[in-house]
Order: structure tokens, then C-alpha cells, then sequence
């Protein structure tokens, strides 16, 4: 039945299913000027929220007066933490079991949090009106590092005061939140100390931000006539806003809609609730009218969602020639003032515990202590899933730092390290069950792609020409092989607030053949109406460009659990796929009965069932989706629809391997990407355009996070890096062109056997440009330092190799 | 605050409104006139998601008041192409990936449309240095790179068709 026939070919290329690069459906709106973001939307007599935000990062509030504000014309309405308490909400629950201030409560524990909240007939009125909120603060000693924190008499939350054990078990002193441990700390130690070959290294991944184009925003509309609350926001899990919102709000869910339009970019930033969707739906409440509240860069940079800001320290040991034996971890994690990061409920540190990478190593320990400070709250998976880019960064800087300490080449230390393909599933010492991988094969064809050889004889090269004095630029080769573990995940071990983290997808088959899906997750930009239409396409036999995709609405689409940590394709791609093949299974009987045939008798044929072995027999899906409408069909129920909640047995686990050779001038510090390899596994390949678009994107964040993006404090906790101008984006001017690869190896637990693959680039490519960096000042003795690789941070690097004469 | 009248030609269409000193070019276009293509994502003339095209020259609409745009002749990506009838950045875009979240898309192909007017013919690196006040944060640049590299070419092939 699988003749290539040019007929058959033609019918296979209409469909436009998986693998084929169809162009993206969203194009046509973005292009035009047509989005509809959450700034877009209007509604009649909409009110705007805007914040009065503490200047100082932890102060008592002694009062706030709003009188001036209110005599404002145009103000409506200033709240406080004393209006909201009636309500219960100056306060809500975090993702991570903590609790938040909504607005300050007696005290303010970080600059730029939410003091009140003024609601105006327009943000200029509204802006004015957060000027003359006139707050009386008495500032208290600030703490910005987590070290000093735990050591301090200082206590950052009074409100948990005498607490010795919080949500993830037993609190060690009043600026302490969890310690998370994973492993066998006592083996670990023991192999560790008694091993031939040791390397120790401390490592700090800087507190960063996801600063996706668009900023935080929604637009609270409580219809009092019916009882019905709208929130638009930006939302990447929209179901999940409106269980919290009920529960918060104490409105029943289904007077509750939840609707996320269009995003611009989200990266993690827009899976948190933050304070200023709370009070826009009190503003709503309060007003009777709907109001919109959309932060500007400098709050979105200093309020919602930083991400990393973990302290590592490793150890790894190994034979004399190179075999791992064991790795030992400790993380102080800084989260801030409130600890709101967006993991999965049992996972305080996030997937931290994939911190063995793509290694076959036996023992290993991890402890995670998390800490309060002054700082904004967030932690949130920029761009990777959970915490990923930490682990992967942590290994992938530790197999360095050991080819150092056995004075070997790295590429090689990998490959004798590597899991070997004969034994996935791999369980590895911490925990993970790995489904697939042939890392071997990635590694030499990434290696033989950019021939690795001759690039360390031209390092070799250039390494003697600078002692001679000829040339004052050295070349880094930078080298990472990444596992991500992503599709969080099955229910039994992964929820969001009790919420297990499945996914779903809705299919219905109009009677003339057309189709609408509907699906739990929300795109931001990755073209889930391009590519589920063609998991769906191949699935049912109906052309993608007759399937409309949609998300985003919770009046409409199935539960579902959102789009972040990668988690789309594994699980709601996962779901469409097990849906089209309910349809697929239904459309069957009727195919057979409209053919005389039993139901065994005939097969599925790309977009048509035929009868075995009479091709010439056959209903196409037109055919049959028009039956399922008008015809009786015995013990067939009419119309053709089905939907499916998928629980992943498993997560899906991408990897790839990256190189990039970076040139550096010595005396200023600068970097020159000259060139990026990627090669990129990510299970079975949906749509290449999009993977590569994605590939592109990743690596762009990579970069700025590695060569200069980062949310700084001074020592009075203010934030040093709060617009555009300190904040670093790249620019297509810094930007490099990435030469892109691929090899495939399947799920075996995925329907389709896809793994994901959006931030892919991210985790891979964090680790591949620092040790670029590092890899040029090795010959001359540099063994670590710190992110992010600014400039001034190299020159400071060369300068304290001495080679500045 | 007095309001002054401000009188705008706006993708060929004359409007005459009332705008208050302060008020940016930004919300006057977005809230007074619907023209939502330009947005919003700094307000410090750093991302170039606001990028009109005013009296021949890319502007950041955020940093412009409306009173100053009086008399101003202004272009925004709305105004290059109809539904039927796409600019060919527009196209371009489309053909090659040039864009995934979308939000910056407006102000990308608006500063594209005039790059391509000041150099008909860039190379990659001028697209590139012509293109860095326009921040994108989901595609890396590639494709919007090779999108307008695109266009330029099918322009040029044109004119020397018309020629
Ligand atoms: S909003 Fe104008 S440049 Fe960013
Ligand atoms: S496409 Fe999202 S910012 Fe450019």
C-alpha cells in the first residue's frame, strides 16, 4: 500500500502534514499590522490601571495617602493592600507554595514591587495620579546576597516568622526557604573523595530576564448584569489563570473566562500571575467596568519573572583516563523576595536534577537550598524547561574544568562519557529515565562538520603567534553537547498548583471536510496554527490549510496546561495526534460501511480509506465526514468528533551538539562569532522551518545571556539594569548567522515520536559561547569565570592572565 | 493641559485631531486613530517596535509627540500593502520565516521598506547595521536578514523589468 505512486506523492504533498515546511497561517495577520495583542484591545468604557511602586528594595510602609490622587480628575480609583484584605487577596498563593504580596502589607520586601494600584479613564490621567500617591516609607537594611542572607539577623518575611518548615520541608533559619536534595550523598562523597581525579569548581549563573518584545498585560471585564468575569492577559496557561482566579476570586469557574490573544513572545515571562492581573480584576470588580493594566520595560524588568540567579558549586571526579565516576552539586538559589517560581509542584529547584547531562555517570548528588533576598521574586525557565540551562551550563562547564584537571581534550572527555545508544531508556543516577538517544552520532558528525582537527591545529596556530607577539587575537572553540529533558510530564510526578500537567486537544470534522482544533496550550510565537494543523493533517487525511487551529480561550478550548518549558509538542501535539486517531478510528466504520465491507476490510491511505487490496475502492475523509452528518449509520453515532487528554508516560528528552568558534581581542575585550554549528535532535521533525526558525531564536538568547544580559543590584538593592539601555538585547548587528543540522531519533513513548525543540537552543547554546570564551584563555591558565562575558569582564579576564603585559 | 490640533496625513488619509502637548506619536496613532500595527515595547527608542515612517525617515513613534508630527506625512506598515495586494516585505516575510511572535514584525517591515529606499541594493552586513535599531527577540535575525535580502532582490528584478 505505500507505492510511491506520482498520484499517491501528489495526494501525500496536498495534505501538507508533518515534515513538509509549510509557510505559517499567523503570517498573514502579523505582517499586515493585524496581530491582536493585549494592547490592542478596547473595550467600551475601559478604565487603565497603573502601579505606585516602592523606590527602596525593603522598607516599612508607615502609611499611604491617596487623597491627592483621588482629586485628579479623571481618577477613579486608588487601591491598597487595607482595600483588598476585605477580600482576602493582598496576598496570594505563589506557584512554588509561597505566598506574595498582591500590594505592599506593612512592609516592601524588593524595588519596583506593587504599592497601590491607581485606576484612571486614561494612562496618562493614571500616570499623572501615581506621582501624587504620596507614601511615607522608613527603610530597613537591605540584603542582596543570598550568603549574607542566611548568615543575617535580618528578617526579610516577618509574615513567616517562627516557621521552621514551609511547602518543600524544613526551613534551616528565617531567610531560608528549602533545601531539595536528590541523589546519594553519602556514595557520592565517598567515590568523590577516594577517586583518582578531582575537580572542583564554584560557578554563578547571573539573575537574567526573559524580556520578551512585549510586556505583561490584561484587561479585567466583570459584567455585573451576568455575572461574568472576562480576563484577557498575556497568559501562557490560560486554564490554569482561570482555576486560580476562581479559587481566588471565589467566582464558580465557569462565570470565569479566560482568554490569551495573541502574544508577543513570551520565554517564560507570561506563565506567572502577577499582581497586576489580581487588581485589574478587583479594579473590574470594584468599577463595574473593565480595566487594563500593561506594564512598561521598566517593570517588566524589575517586577515580573527574572530567571537563573544560582550559585553553583560542583565537584566531579574520574579515572586517570577520563571515565566519570561521580558528581556532587550544591545550588544556593536565590529567589528573591517571594519564592514564585514556576515549577512543577514537587520540584522546587525544577529539573535541576538533569544537572548529569548527557553522561553515563554512576553516583551523584544534588542539594539545592533556596534563599530570600531583597530581590524581585520570579525564577521562572527562561527559554528551557525548569531550571535546564543551569544544569546543562553546571555539567557542561564541570567536563571543562575536568578536561583541565586531566589535561584532555573535551571533546574527547565527552565521547568516552557519553550515554551509549544501547542503553536507552537510560536511568540515570539522579532520578531520569532517558527514552532515547544516539549521542555518538550527533557528536561526530558535529565534530567532522566543522573539523574539529584542523580548527585546534589553527588554535595551536594562533596560540604561538600571540606569544610571538604577531597577533593580538585569540581563538576560543566552543563545545556543548546538551541533553533537555522537557514535556513535563506525566501527572503522577508533575502539577502546577494540584493541577496535573496533561494536555489536550479537541477535533471536529465539519460535514464538507473541513476541521477546527482546539487545544490547551497557547502559542507565542511558535506557529502552533501551522504545525498542529499538520500532526493533524497527516493524522486524519485532511489538508492542513482546511484546519483551523485555536487556543487561548477556556469558554472553548479543552483543559490544558499551557505552553512553557517546551512542553507543546510532547504533550499537546502528543494529544492531537491520539485525538485524530479516534477520528481516524470512527471514520473507518463508516468508510467500511459506505463500502460494504467490514471494518477490517478496509485501510487508511493518506487522505482516504480503501478496501484491501482493491485501491480502486475507496471513500476519501471528504467522502466520509459528509456520511457522518447525513447518513443513518447503524451503531454509528452521527457527526465526527473526538478529543483526547493526554497524560506522557514520560518526558521526552531532545539533545544536540554545538560548536562555536569565537575570536577575542585581548586588549578590548571584544568577541567575534565567526562561526556556529547546531546540530539539533528533537525527536521526529514537524515542520523543519519552524524548527529552524526556532534554532535561529534560541541561540540569539543564548548569546545575550552569555555575552552581556543581566538584571544587576547594587548593595542597596536597586536595580542597575532596568531599561533597554543597561538591559542587553542583541541586535541583528551583533548577531551571527548559525549554521543549522540536524540528526533523528525518535521518542519511542510519543505518538509521533516528536520531542520539542524551542528551547533547545538555549540550554545547548548558554554553555557552548561561555566555554568559547573559556576555551581561548586556556593555554593560558584560565579554568573559570564568571558570566556574563561582557567586554569589560573579558578585558578584566586577559588583564588578570597578564596578558596585557 | 490645552489640547492643540494636530493635523496628520496617515497612509494617505487626512486627520485632524486634538492631542495634549505631552501626548506621543505612539498612543495617538494606537488609541486615537485604531492604527495598531506599530507597538508598544519600550517606550525609550531602544526595541523599534513603534518604527513609523514619517516625511520619508524611520521614526520611533515613542519618542515622538503628536504635536511634533503636525503637517506630517506618515507611513505605517498598514499602509504598504492590501490584503490582495502585499508589499513585498510583506511577502518576504512570509517566504522566509521572517517572524514568529509577530511583535515586532510592523516595525521591522516598515524600517525595511524605507532601508531599502536609502540602499536598493544592501549587502548583508548593511541590512544588518541598517536594521539594529529594530529589535526582534524570537527569531535571531536570520531570517528577517535573508526576508529582506529577498525583497530587495524581487525589487530590483522589477524595476529593471519596468525598465
Ligand atoms: S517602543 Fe519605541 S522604540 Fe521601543
Ligand atoms: S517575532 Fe517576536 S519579537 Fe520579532
Amino acid at each position: 500500500m505505500n507505492d510511491m505512486t506520482p498520484e499517491r506523492e501528489d495526494r501525500v504533498a496536498n495534505l501538507k502534514g508533518m515534515g513538509c515546511a509549510r509557510k505559517r497561517v499567523e503570517d498573514a495577520r502579523f505582517t499586515q499590522g493585524k496581530g491582536n495583542y493585549i494592547d490592542d484591545l478596547k473595550l467600551p468604557g475601559m478604565l487603565h490601571g497603573d502601579f505606585v511602586r516602592s523606590p527602596y528594595a525593603h522598607a516599612r510602609v508607615l502609611s499611604i495617602d491617596t487623597e491627592a490622587a483621588l482629586a485628579l480628575p479623571g481618577v477613579i480609583a486608588v487601591l491598597t493592600a487595607k482595600d483588598l484584605e476585605p477580600l482576602n487577596l493582598h496576598w496570594m498563593p505563589t506557584l512554588a507554595g509561597d505566598k506574595q504580596m498582591v500590594l505592599a502589607d506593612g512592609k516592601v520586601l524588593f524595588q519596583g514591587q506593587e504599592v497601590a494600584f491607581v485606576v484612571a479613564t486614561d494612562r496618562y490621567v493614571a500616570a499623572d495620579a501615581v506621582e501624587l500617591v504620596e507614601v511615607e516609607y522608613e527603610d530597613l537594611p537591605v540584603i542582596v546576597d543570598p550568603f549574607e542572607s542566611l548568615k543575617s539577623d535580618i528578617v526579610l518575611r516577618e509574615d513567616l516568622a517562627g516557621q521552621t518548615s514551609g511547602a518543600h520541608g524544613p526551613r534551616k533559619h528565617h531567610n531560608h526557604i528549602f533545601t531539595w536534595e536528590v541523589g546519594d550523598k553519602d556514595t557520592t562523597e565517598a567515590v568523590i573523595d577516594d577517586a583518582e581525579v578531582v575537580a572542583e569548581e564554584s560557578m554563578y549563573y547571573h539573575r537574567t530576564h526573559p524580556c520578551p518584545l512585549e510586556p505583561c498585560g490584561a484587561v479585567a471585564s466583570m459584567d455585573k448584569v451576568n455575572g461574568k468575569l472576562t480576563i484577557h492577559g498575556t497568559f501562557q496557561a490560560p486554564h490554569v489563570v482561570r482555576t486560580v482566579a476562581s479559587l481566588l476570586s471565589g467566582i464558580e469557574e465557569h462565570n470565569i473566562r479566560v482568554i490569551s490573544p495573541d502574544i508577543g513572545g513570551g520565554f517564560g515571562n507570561k506563565v506567572g500571575v502577577y499582581p497586576g492581573y489580581v487588581c485589574s480584576i478587583v479594579a473590574s470588580i470594584v468599577t463595574g467596568k473593565p480595566v487594563k493594566w500593561i506594564e512598561d520595560r521598566m517593570e517588566n524588568l524589575m517586577s515580573t519573572a527574572f530567571a537563573r540567579d544560582y550559585w553553583m558549586k560542583g565537584r566531579i571526579s574520574a579515572t586517570k583516563d577520563g571515565k566519570i565516576t561521580g558528581l556532587h552539586c550544591h545550588v544556593t538559589a536565590d529567589h528573591g523576595a517571594f519564592d514564585a517560581c514556576a515549577d512543577p509542584t514537587k520540584f522546587p529547584a525544577g529539573f535541576m536534577n538533569i544537572c548529569t547531562g548527557s553522561y553515563d555517570i554512576p553516583t551523584a548528588y544534588l542539594a539545592v537550598d533556596g534563599v530570600y533576598t531583597n530581590k524581585a521574586p520570579g525564577g521562572v525557565s527562561y527559554r528551557c524547561s525548569f531550571r535546564v540551562t543551569e544544569a546543562v551550563y553546571f555539567i557542561e562547564r564541570m567536563i571543562e574544568v575536568l578536561a583541565i584537571e586531566l589535561n584532555m581534550d573535551a571533546a574527547e572527555l565527552r565521547r568516552i562519557n557519553f550515554i551509549r545508544k544501547d542503553q536507552f531508556p537510560y536511568q540515570s543516577a539522579l532520578g531520569w529515565e532517558y527514552d532515547s538517544g544516539d549521542y555518538h552520532t550527533a557528536w561526530d558528525k558535529a565534530l567532522k562538520a566543522v573539523d574539529y582537527e584542523g580548527l585546534r591545529r589553527e588554535q595551536a596556530d594562533r596560540v604561538a603567534a600571540f606569544r610571538r607577539g604577531e597577533t593580538r587575537t585569540l581563538m576560543g572553540i566552543g563545545l556543548s553537547f546538551f541533553t533537555e529533558i522537557v514535556g513535563a510530564g506525566p501527572v503522577k510526578n508533575c502539577d502546577i498548583l494540584g493541577m496535573g500537567m496533561f494536555d489536550s486537544c479537541e477535533v471536529r470534522i465539519h460535514p464538507t471536510g473541513s476541521a477546527i482544533a482546539r487545544l490547551g496550550t497557547i502559542s507565542q510565537g511558535q506557529g502552533h496554527a501551522t504545525t498542529f494543523a499538520q500532526i493533524l493533517a497527516t493524522e486524519i487525511g485532511i489538508p492542513a490549510d482546511s484546519i483551523t487551529i485555536e487556543e487561548g480561550d477556556t469558554d472553548t478550548a479543552p483543559y490544558g496546561l499551557g505552553t512553557y518549558g517546551s512542553r507543546s509538542t510532547p504533550v499537546a501535539g502528543a494529544a492531537t495526534a491520539m485525538a485524530g486517531r479516534k477520528i481516524r478510528a470512527k471514520a473507518q466504520m463508516i468508510a467500511a460501511y459506505l463500502l460494504e465491507v467490514h471494518d477490517d476490510d478496509v485501510e487508511f491511505d493518506v487522505d482516504r480509506f480503501v478496501v484491501k487490496g482493491a485501491p480502486e475502492r475507496f471513500k476519501t475523509m471528504a467522502d466520509i465526514a459528509y456520511a457522518a452528518y447525513n447518513q443513518a449509520i447503524p451503531g454509528v453515532e452521527p457527526g465526527l468528533e473526538a478529543v483526547s487528554y493526554y497524560d506522557p508516560p514520560n518526558m521526552t528528552y531532545p539533545f544536540g551538539a554545538y560548536v562555536c568558534i569565537m575570536d577575542i581581542d585581548v586588549d578590548t575585550g571584544v568577541t567575534d562569532i565567526r562561526r556556529f554549528y547546531a546540530l539539533d535532535d528533537c525527536g521526529t521533525r514537524i515542520n523543519p522551518m519552524v524548527i529552524e526558525g526556532q534554532i535561529h531564536g534560541g541561540l540569539t538568547e543564548a548569546l545575550a545571556v552569555v555575552l552581556g544580559q543581566e538584571i544587576a543590584y547594587d548593595d542597596m538593592g536597586n536595580v542597575k539594569t532596568g531599561t533597554l539601555m543597561d538591559f542587553f538585547l542583541p541586535t541583528a548587528w551583533e548577531v551571527p548567522t548559525y549554521e543549522t543540522d540536524h540528526t533523528v531519533t525518535p521518542s519511542p513513548h510519543h505518538p509521533i515520536g516528536a520531542k520539542g525543540v524551542g528551547e533547545s537552543p538555549h540550554v545547548g547554546g548558554v554553555p557552548c559561547f561561555s566555554n568559547a570564551v573559556h576555551d581561548a584563555f586556556r593555554p593560558f591558565g584560565l579554568r573559570h569565570s564568571n558570566m556574563p562575558h561582557d567586554h569589560w569582564r573579558i578585558w578584566k579576564t586577559a588583564n588578570g592572565l597578564g596578558l596585557h603585559g | 493641559m490645552g489640547k492643540q490640533i494636530v493635523k496628520l496625513t496617515v497612509n494617505g488619509e487626512e486627520h485632524e485631531l486634538l492631542a495634549e502637548p505631552r501626548e506621543l506619536l505612539i498612543h495617538v496613532l494606537r488609541e486615537k486613530l485604531n492604527i495598531t500595527g506599530p507597538h508598544v515595547g519600550c517606550e525609550t527608542s531602544h526595541c523599534g517596535a513603534c518604527t513609523v515612517d514619517m516625511n520619508g525617515r524611520s521614526v520611533k513613534s515613542c519618542t515622538v509627540f503628536a504635536a511634533q508630527a503636525d503637517g506630517a506625512e506618515i507611513t505605517t506598515v498598514e499602509g504598504l500593502g492590501t490584503p490582495d495586494n502585499l508589499h513585498v516585505l510583506q511577502e518576504m516575510f512570509k517566504e522566509h520565516h521572517g517572524l514568529q511572535c509577530g511583535f515586532c514584525t510592523p516595525g521591522m517591515i516598515t524600517r525595511a521598506h524605507r532601508l531599502l529606499q536609502e540602499n536598493p541594493n544592501p549587502t548583508e552586513e548593511e541590512v544588518r547595521f541598517g536594521m539594529a535599531g529594530n529589535i526582534c527577540r524570537c527569531t535571531g535575525y536570520q531570517n528577517i536578514v535573508k526576508s529582506i535580502l529577498a525583497a530587495a532582490a524581487e525589487l530590483n528584478a522589477a524595476r529593471e523589468a519596468a525598465q
